[in-house]
C-alpha cells in the first residue's frame, strides 16, 4: 500500500503533490491559531472572572461609615478634678460622651436596654478618636463638636448594601428600633461613608470595622526584606559557583539534582524544617518577620539559582574567551563581563521567586505567624502577621463584614505583586544589554 | 615596549616551539606528535582541512584549551625557552604575553574605548588616566581604527560593523602589548573589503608581533604569511616558506590541498 503510493506520489510532479498537500496544511495551521486564540481567551475569561469577583466584594471595604453626633466634651466626665493631667484624660470615659450624644440625638427617653441598642450602634474604636482628639487638644474640654465616628460593623454592612434593609434577615443584624433609628440619621444626613483610612493604617482587630491591612503589609515587606538580603546573594554566589567553577562529578551532579528536587519540595515541609531549625534551635522569636523571612528565602533559593545558572549559561561563550584571552583570572572574567551579563535574568528569577514567597501561607502558620496580632510590627524581630496570612485568618472569621476584608486584602497583595513585577521589569529593561 | 622585546630577538629565531606535542580531548587524540617552530617577527600561517587540528595547536599556545573539560596536553610548548605548560608559569600572565583573536568578532558589550582599556586595567599597564587614554589611542591606531571611531569612543562596542568590530578586537589584543597574537579564521566572517582590511593590518603588526593565523582561505594564507604549515587528521603534514609549499609542496598530501582536490 505504502509502496504503491509511494510510486504514484514519484510519478507526479513536484508542484501537484505540494499543492495535495496544501489544503491540510493551512486548515492544521487553522486549528493550531484557533486552539491558541481560545486558550488565551479562557484564560482572561477566568482571570477576569476573579478580579471582578474580588473587587466587587471588597471595593467597599475601602470605605467606612461614619455617624456624624454632636458631642459635649463635658469637664464633669473627662476630667472632674479639673486638672488636665494627661493621664486622667487618657483613662476617662469617652464612651459616656457618646451614649450621651446619642441618646440627645435619638432617643431622649431612652431605658436601660434602649441605650445599650445605642451604642451598640457606634464602634468600640470611636471612644478611642475623641480620647485622641482630646489628648491632642484640651483646649476642647468645655466645647461642643459635630464628630465623625466610626460605626459598628452592622450598621456599615446596612450602609454599603452587604445586608437588607430589613431589621433581622438577609444578614441585617440591627433590630427593627435600631434601623429605625438608622432611618432617622439618613434623613438628617447624619451618616455617611467616607474613604476607609483605618483599614490603611492599623493591624488587625476583632472588629471589623476597626480591623485594618497595614501590619499585614508591614509583616510582608519585613519577611520579604529578609528574604531578599539573604537568598539573593546566596542564590546568585551558589548559582556562579556552580555554573562557573565547579568541577563536574558526581558531587556537582548530586547537588544539581537536589537543587532541581528542593524547588519541588512542598513549602509547608520549608515550614518545619524553619520551625525545628529556627525556633527550636536558634530560638530566634516566634511569630517574627525575620524568621519568616528566613523559612521564605530557603523556599526561594532553588529558584533563584536554577533561573540564575541559567541566566549565565545563556551568556556567549565568546564573551568568556575574550576575557580569557586578554589574561582575566577567572574570578575577573565572571565579575566583570559574565555577571553583568547574567544579571537581568538573575533579577527576573529572584523577583519570581520573591513573588512565590510573598504569597507562601503554609510554612508561616508552621512559625507562628497565624497569631492574632494588633501591634503594627516596627522591625523584624516584631511578632506580625503576613498579607497571605491575613487572607487566611479574616477567610475563616464569622463575621459578614470580613468578607469585603478579606477581598480587599487579596487586592492588596495583588497590588503588592503587581508592584514587584513592574520593579522586575523595570530593573530588566536597566540592565539589559545587547551583544 | 614590544617592538624592542621582539627586537632582542632576531628575524627569524624561534619564539614559540612545539616538541612531540600532543592533545587529547577526552579519548579523542586531537593533535598527533607535533614539533613546529614559530619563528619570531613573522606571520605563520596554520591551514588545512576542518577538523585537522590547526585551531587545538593554536588554542595550546595561549593555553586556551584549559577551558574545555577534558583536554590534555603532552609535550613540550615553549615561549621564548619557558615551558608554556610548565607548573611555574601563571595561565594569566601567558595570555598577556600571547593575545588572541577569535573567529567571530566579539567585542565586550562596553564602550569602544572600555573595550580597549580593559586589558591594560586588569593588569595594571597605566599608572594615570592620561597614560590609560594614550594606550587606547596607540592600540586604535595601529589596529587602523582610529580615524574611524575617534568621534564615538563611548559608543557601544557592539554598534560597529563586522570588520571594524574584529579591528577592535586586534586593538584590545594589541593593548595588552603580547609578544604573539593568536588568530583563530579572523576573517571568516568578514565581507572582502573589511577581510582586505584587516590583512593589510596584519602585514604592518608583523613588525611588532609575532603572529600565527589560521585559515581556511589559501589565498589568505598566501597573501599574510611567510611561513605556512599544513595540518591534515590531527598531524602536522609540512611546513616550509609560504612560497615553498604553495608553489612547491613537498608532501603529495599538501600538493593535494592546495591544488583542492580535497579540502
Amino acid at each position: 500500500m505504502t509502496e504503491m503510493a509511494q510510486s504514484t506520489t514519484a510519478s507526479r510532479r513536484s508542484a501537484q503533490v505540494v499543492a495535495a498537500r496544501l489544503g491540510r496544511r493551512y486548515s492544521a495551521e487553522r486549528t493550531f491559531r484557533l486552539l491558541g486564540l481560545a486558550a488565551v481567551v479562557i484564560s482572561i475569561g477566568f482571570l477576569g472572572m476573579l478580579l471582578v469577583s474580588i473587587v466587587g466584594k471588597g471595593a467597599t471595604a475601602f470605605l467606612q461609615t461614619q455617624v456624624a453626633l454632636e458631642i459635649n466634651f463635658d469637664p464633669a466626665v473627662i476630667d472632674p478634678q479639673g486638672t488636665r493631667d494627661p493621664a486622667a484624660l487618657d483613662t476617662a470615659d469617652y464612651q459616656q460622651l457618646i451614649r450621651t450624644a446619642m441618646i440627645t440625638r435619638l432617643a431622649p427617653d431612652a431605658d436601660r436596654t434602649t441605650r445599650r441598642d445605642l451604642t451598640a450602634m457606634i464602634s468600640a474604636g470611636a471612644a478611642n478618636q475623641l480620647r485622641s482628639m482630646v489628648v491632642a487638644n484640651p483646649a476642647l474640654i468645655g466645647t461642643s463638636h459635630a464628630v465623625w465616628l466610626i460605626a459598628k460593623d452592622s450598621v456599615d454592612m446596612v450602609m454599603k448594601g452587604q445586608a437588607s434593609r430589613q431589621a433581622g434577615v438577609g444578614g441585617n443584624t440591627l433590630n427593627e428600633r435600631q434601623q429605625g433609628w438608622l432611618s432617622d440619621l439618613e434623613s438628617s444626613e447624619q451618616i455617611r461613608k467616607a474613604f476607609n483610612t483605618t483599614f490603611f493604617s492599623v493591624g488587625d482587630s476583632r472588629d471589623p470595622e476597626l480591623a485594618g491591612i497595614w501590619g499585614a503589609v508591614a509583616g510582608s515587606f519585613f519577611s520579604l526584606l529578609v528574604t531578599l538580603v539573604v537568598s539573593f546573594p546566596l542564590g546568585v554566589a551558589a548559582a556562579v559557583y556552580l555554573e562557573e567553577f565547579a568541577p563536574i562529578n558526581r558531587w556537582t551532579d548530586v547537588i544539581e539534582v537536589n537543587i532541581n528536587n528542593l524547588a519541588a519540595v512542598p513549602s509547608v515541609v520549608f515550614g518545619l524544617l524553619g520551625l525545628a531549625v529556627f525556633l527550636n534551635v536558634f530560638h530566634l522569636p516566634r511569630s517574627a518577620p525575620l524568621v519568616g523571612g528566613l523559612v521564605l528565602a530557603l523556599i526561594c533559593l532553588p529558584t533563584i539559582i536554577i533561573a540564575g545558572r541559567a541566566a549565565l549559561k545563556s551568556v556567549p561563550p565568546s564573551i568568556r574567551q575574550a576575557a580569557a584571552g586578554l589574561g582575566a583570572s577567572p574570578l575577573q572574567i565572571v565579575a566583570h563581563h559574565v555577571l553583568p551579563l547574567a544579571m537581568p535574568g538573575m533579577l527576573t528569577g529572584t523577583i519570581l521567586g520573591m513573588a512565590r514567597a510573598l504569597g507562601e501561607t503554609a510554612p508561616l502558620l508552621m512559625i507562628g505567624m497565624v497569631a492574632f496580632i494588633v501591634d503594627i510590627p516596627k522591625g523584624p524581630l516584631d511578632p506580625s502577621a503576613v498579607l497571605p496570612v491575613q487572607v487566611y485568618l479574616w477567610a475563616g472569621s464569622s463575621e459578614r463584614a470580613f468578607v469585603e476584608k478579606t477581598s480587599a486584602a487579596i487586592l492588596v497583595l495583588l497590588l503588592f505583586l503587581v508592584a514587584m513585577n513592574m520593579v522586575a521589569i523595570v530593573m530588566r529593561k536597566k540592565f539589559e544589554r545587547r551583544w | 615596549m614590544t617592538a624592542s622585546l621582539n627586537a632582542m630577538l632576531p628575524l627569524g629565531t624561534s619564539k614559540v616551539v612545539a616538541k612531540d606535542l600532543n592533545v587529547y580531548y577526552g579519548d579523542k587524540h586531537a593533535l598527533h606528535t607535533v614539533d613546529l617552530d614559530i619563528r619570531a617577527g613573522e606571520v605563520t600561517a596554520l591551514i588545512g582541512p576542518s577538523g585537522c587540528g590547526k585551531s587545538t595547536f593554536l588554542r595550546c599556545i595561549n593555553r586556551m584549551n584549559d577551558l574545555v573539560d577534558g583536554a590534555r596536553v603532552t609535550g613540550a610548548l615553549t615561549l621564548d625557552g619557558d615551558d608554556i605548560y610548565d607548573r611555574s608559569i601563571d595561565v594569566v600572565q601567558l595570555r598577556a604575553r600571547v593575545g588572541m583573536v577569535f573567529q567571530k568578532p566579539n567585542p565586550f558589550p562596553k564602550s569602544i574605548y572600555d573595550n580597549v582599556a580593559y586589558g591594560p586595567r586588569i593588569h595594571g599597564h597605566a599608572k594615570d588616566q592620561t597614560e590609560l587614554d594614550e594606550i587606547v589611542m596607540t592600540s586604535l591606531e595601529k589596529a587602523g581604527l582610529l580615524g574611524e571611531v575617534e568621534d564615538r569612543l563611548q559608543e557601544s562596542g557592539t554598534s560597529l560593523s563586522g570588520g571594524q568590530q574584529q579591528r577592535l578586537c586586534i586593538a584590545r589584543a594589541i593593548a595588552v602589548q603580547p609578544e604573539v597574537i593568536l588568530m583563530d579564521e579572523p576573517c571568516s566572517a568578514l565581507d572582502p573589503i573589511a577581510t582586505a582590511k584587516v590583512e593589510e593590518l596584519i602585514d604592518e603588526l608583523r613588525e611588532n608581533f609575532t603572529i600565527v593565523i589560521v585559515t581556511h582561505s589559501m589565498q589568505q594564507a598566501a597573501r599574510v604569511s611567510q611561513r605556512t604549515a599544513f595540518f591534515h587528521l590531527g598531524k602536522l603534514i609540512e611546513v616550509g616558506d609560504t612560497e615553498q609549499i604553495f608553489t612547491n609542496p613537498q608532501q603529495p598530501l599538501t600538493q593535494g590541498y592546495i591544488t583542492g582536490r580535497f579540502g
